[in-house]
């Protein structure tokens, strides 16, 4: 019934191989799925949807109207990831991550790779999240990227490739937390009989991270705070979110003050000190003194508390100019150089428009390929070649032209599907995965993360301001020790 | 006073106790309403009539004049109740009551955000579909819903530091608006002698209780209908949920435990306001009050509330840069003006 009509489209489908069978670690779940009564899918469907909107789990979408709140759609059907595969994947996020914190504290004291000239200076010179206020900064424990996001998508040739690092500040785990717990209560049943790796632990491990940061000299439990923009952010939710999950207080940038380079908070009763903040707003409007004059959300003197070494950031300022996607092309590199090891996990191979052989390759072959700003996120400022009208394409031909350091091209990749309800019956979607990465003492990957899906019929783009929507991710166990699995 | 383990912030502070005004705010003016519609039922007048006293009730005659003009039964409903213009309308309330509440969503229980959450979906569907005859319905289960948060409020939630800022704000709120339920009735009614004393009159005074649900247990603790008993229920009765006494005290005991100050030396502004106004309340001679004007002595307390309102914001609310905040008040602030005086 629901899955009758389903076809693979010649896409690499997670729950079906290319004849149409079910992959082996699905098939537990199909069953229980077929086994259920006609009807019962969709019912659970609109409670989980229900449920979401009176929890009040919503976004809020830019230049809406004002206020304007959706809930980010979630699709009951999980995508599952075998043991075996989540094993690889962890190995070569851990192995990513310590190369790009390598890289980032080069880049902010020696510069030793330019200098070696791996990567060209002028890249860094000219990278948008390149911030000169941060060089020579010591964060605590030698840590630049304490949570990472990094998107890695499937292609048609059933390889797994990282699209994006994601190391400013990534958002989304919350849907995650909250997805599985929704699926735990609209859908129960499912559960039985797979062995689900746990997500549940993300908060605590968090807040492990955050206090193993605390600068030296604070005594005791340290102070940790959440810095949010405020309620009209469009990650809201997520930051009020983790504050409750770990038990720490939520703050704005006018609850803060510095004075002597130690950061305040303004409670009922007077100032008190605080430690750590896992800040969710961006380098540019996180302190007017030191970056953009005009930020209204930031902490004047929050950077030179922060570099008298009085408070730790999480995310550090400055760990962004990793995330511009020029940089990202020398991953590789990058892994090889401060690691001398081999890459695990592989880039998408991409074209730099501002080498000239790339750049006449890729200007005649724009309705192939897809093209991305730079330092754009969220599904801004990109080309995708075969949706594209020729008038777009014409338009992206220019913006290449006058600034050719600002785009870089991948081919379009034929991202895999998961089986997704579409009114009565299912369909296949597109999706992409982001595991969320935690650095302190050591690297932790959750076992999962925020599987996204395109919810438009055809579409690549997966995006929650683009009609994305989210599935749960499904870790299986490894089989347990002398026991056939 | 309380030690906390975790201190409150000023911010947070401030905004757990203007939720609760909102809320609070919200079920009383639905209870205007629903009261006025059953009211004007009984009554040989023409409707208009008995309308325009809900809008002067709830301070906003300035600003409905300019909306609407005249008074009528359907515009001053839609006016009080959907109104999204009206900073004051029910629909008004629950909205600056979510944004509140959304912006402490880790102080207060998940219960108590889900609860704020529904009622505000609920009023955007009863907004977008209420019809006259459903009206009553409507009201009731906002009313209703309002007071559901009041209970969930009380099962989940700390009796902390933030709670008594939140009850510290649902009292004044409730205070001020019993002040000015009577003080329009009373001020309506004197002018017209003619009609004192019969049945009619009678019906106002009985809506005037049934207004802050006071009606039975009034009843129940003076018997008959007489304007002087009303007044002296309602405003120095100690029992009474609704009474300004009752309310004044409530919130001056959550203040006290706020502050922690020794009863003979009050660290606070505000607190010294809300003592002085705690002992006049008990010493009230409400013959004296009647004879010089009850009018001159609600609006004398409204004047004393507000003053407590600007104090507690010196005391507790108030961040160091404030300057910087205020350009910035329209985008992540909800304004939270107290009620024009009527």
């Amino acid at each position: 019934m629901l899955f009758d009509s389903y076809q693979t489209q010649g896409f690499h489908d997670e729950m079906f191989d290319a004849t149409g069978n079910p992959r082996p670690e699905a098939r537990l779940l199909l069953e229980t799925i077929q086994s259920l009564d006609e009807g019962q899918l969709l019912r659970s469907q609109r409670a989980a949807e229900r449920l979401l909107l009176q929890m009040g789990i919503t976004f809020n979408v830019y230049g809406d109207s004002a206020g304007t709140e959706r809930i980010f759609p979630f699709d009951l059907i999980p995508r599952i990831v075998r043991a075996d595969e989540w094993e690889w994947i962890d190995r070569g996020l851990k192995q990513r991550i310590h190369a790009l914190n390598e890289f980032i504290n080069d880049i902010y004291h020696g510069q030793k790779i330019l200098k070696d000239k791996i990567i060209p200076e002028e890249i860094i010179r000219s990278a948008t999240f390149y911030r000169p206020q941060c060089a020579g900064i010591n964060p605590p424990l030698g840590v630049w990227c304490h949570i990472t996001g990094t998107d890695l998508v499937r292609h048609g040739d059933g390889q797994i490739y990282v699209l994006e690092d994601n190391l400013r500040v990534p958002s989304g785990v919350s849907y995650v937390l909250e997805n599985r717990d929704l699926m735990k209560r609209t859908f129960p049943s499912v559960f039985e009989g797979l062995r689900v790796r746990p997500v549940a632990e993300y908060p605590d491990k968090l807040l492990e991270t955050l206090e193993a940061i605390a600068p030296a000299g604070c005594a005791g439990t340290p102070t940790v705070v959440l810095l949010t923009p405020g309620i009209y952010n469009s990650a809201y939710f997520e930051h009020s979110y983790l504050a409750r999950q770990m038990g720490i207080q939520l703050v704005e940038g006018r609850d803060l003050t510095v004075e002597d380079k130690v950061v305040f908070m303004q409670t009922t009763r007077g100032l008190r000190r605080v430690d750590v903040i896992y800040r969710r707003i961006d380098d540019d409007f996180m302190d007017p003194e030191a970056f953009r004059a005009d930020s209204l959300l930031g902490v004047p003197g929050l950077l030179e508390a922060y570099r008298a070494g009085n408070v730790a950031l999480a995310n550090a300022p400055g760990n962004g100019v990793a995330d511009d996607k020029v940089v990202y092309a020398y991953v590789p590199e990058i892994i090889r150089y401060y690691l001398r090891e081999d890459p695990i996990l592989q880039n998408v191979p991409t074209f730099l428009c501002w080498k000239d052989t790339d750049r006449k390759h890729v200007l005649e072959n724009l309705d192939k390929l897809v093209v991305k700003a730079a330092n754009e996120a969220g599904g801004y400022g990109m080309l995708v070649g075969p949706h594209s009208t020729a008038q777009q394409r014409e338009q992206f031909a220019q913006k290449i032209e006058a600034n050719p350091r600002n785009y870089i091209a991948q081919p379009t990749l034929a991202l895999s599907t998961v089986p997704t309800l579409i009114e009565d019956h299912m369909e296949g979607r597109h999706v992409d995965l982001r595991p969320y990465i935690l650095y302190g003492k050591d690297i932790h990957v959750m076992a999962g993360g925020l599987t996204r899906v395109a919810l438009r019929k055809g579409s690549l783009v997966v995006n929650s301001s683009q009609g994305g929507g989210s599935k749960d991710t499904w870790v299986l166990s490894p089989p347990r020790e002398g026991v056939a699995s | 006073m309380i030690r906390e383990r975790r201190p409150l912030l000023s911010r947070v502070a401030d905004s757990v106790y203007w939720m609760a005004r909102y809320i609070e705010r919200a079920e009383n003016v639905a209870r205007f309403i629903g009261v006025n519609l059953h009211l004007q039922l009984d009554l040989p007048l023409a409707p208009a009539h008995q309308w325009q006293p809900l809008i002067d009730t709830a301070g906003d005659t300035e600003i409905f004049k300019e909306r609407y003009g005249e008074a009528s039964e359907e515009n001053v409903i839609r006016f009080l109740a959907f109104d999204d213009e009206n900073p004051n309308s029910i629909f008004s309330c629950l909205r600056y009551a979510r944004e509140n509440a959304r912006s402490v969503r880790e102080t207060i229980s998940s219960e108590m955000w889900e609860q704020i959450n529904s009622i505000y979906l609920q009023i955007q569907l009863q907004r977008a579909s209420a019809q006259d005859d459903s009206l009553p319905e409507v009201l009731r289960s906002i009313r209703l819903s309002c007071h559901m948060f009041q209970g969930i409020t009380e099962a989940t939630m700390r009796h902390d530091e933030a709670w008594h800022f939140l009850r510290l704000g649902r009292m004044m709120e409730r205070a001020d608006k019993t002040s000015r339920i009577l003080d329009v009735k009373y001020f309506i009614l004197l002018p017209s002698p003619v009609n004192v004393g019969t049945p009619y009159d009678d019906l106002h005074w009985a809506a005037v209780l049934k207004s802050v649900s006071g009606f039975e247990t009034y009843r129940k603790q003076r018997g008959r209908i007489s304007p002087r008993q009303i007044v002296e229920f309602l405003v120095t009765d100690r029992e009474f949920p609704r009474a300004i006494r009752h309310c004044v005290d409530m919130a001056g005991e959550s203040l006290s435990v706020i502050t922690g100050s020794a009863a003979h030396e009050l660290k606070y502004p505000s607190e010294r306001l809300m003592s002085v106004l705690r002992a006049e309340l008990g010493e009230i001679q409400v013959e004296t009050v009647v004879r010089s004007g009850l009018h001159e002595y609600l609006d004398g307390l409204q004047t004393k509330m507000n003053a407590i309102g600007d104090s507690l914001k010196q005391d507790f609310f108030a961040l160091r840069h404030e300057e910087r905040t205020v350009n910035r008040s329209s985008q992540s602030q909800w304004q939270k003006s107290e009620s024009a005086p009527a």
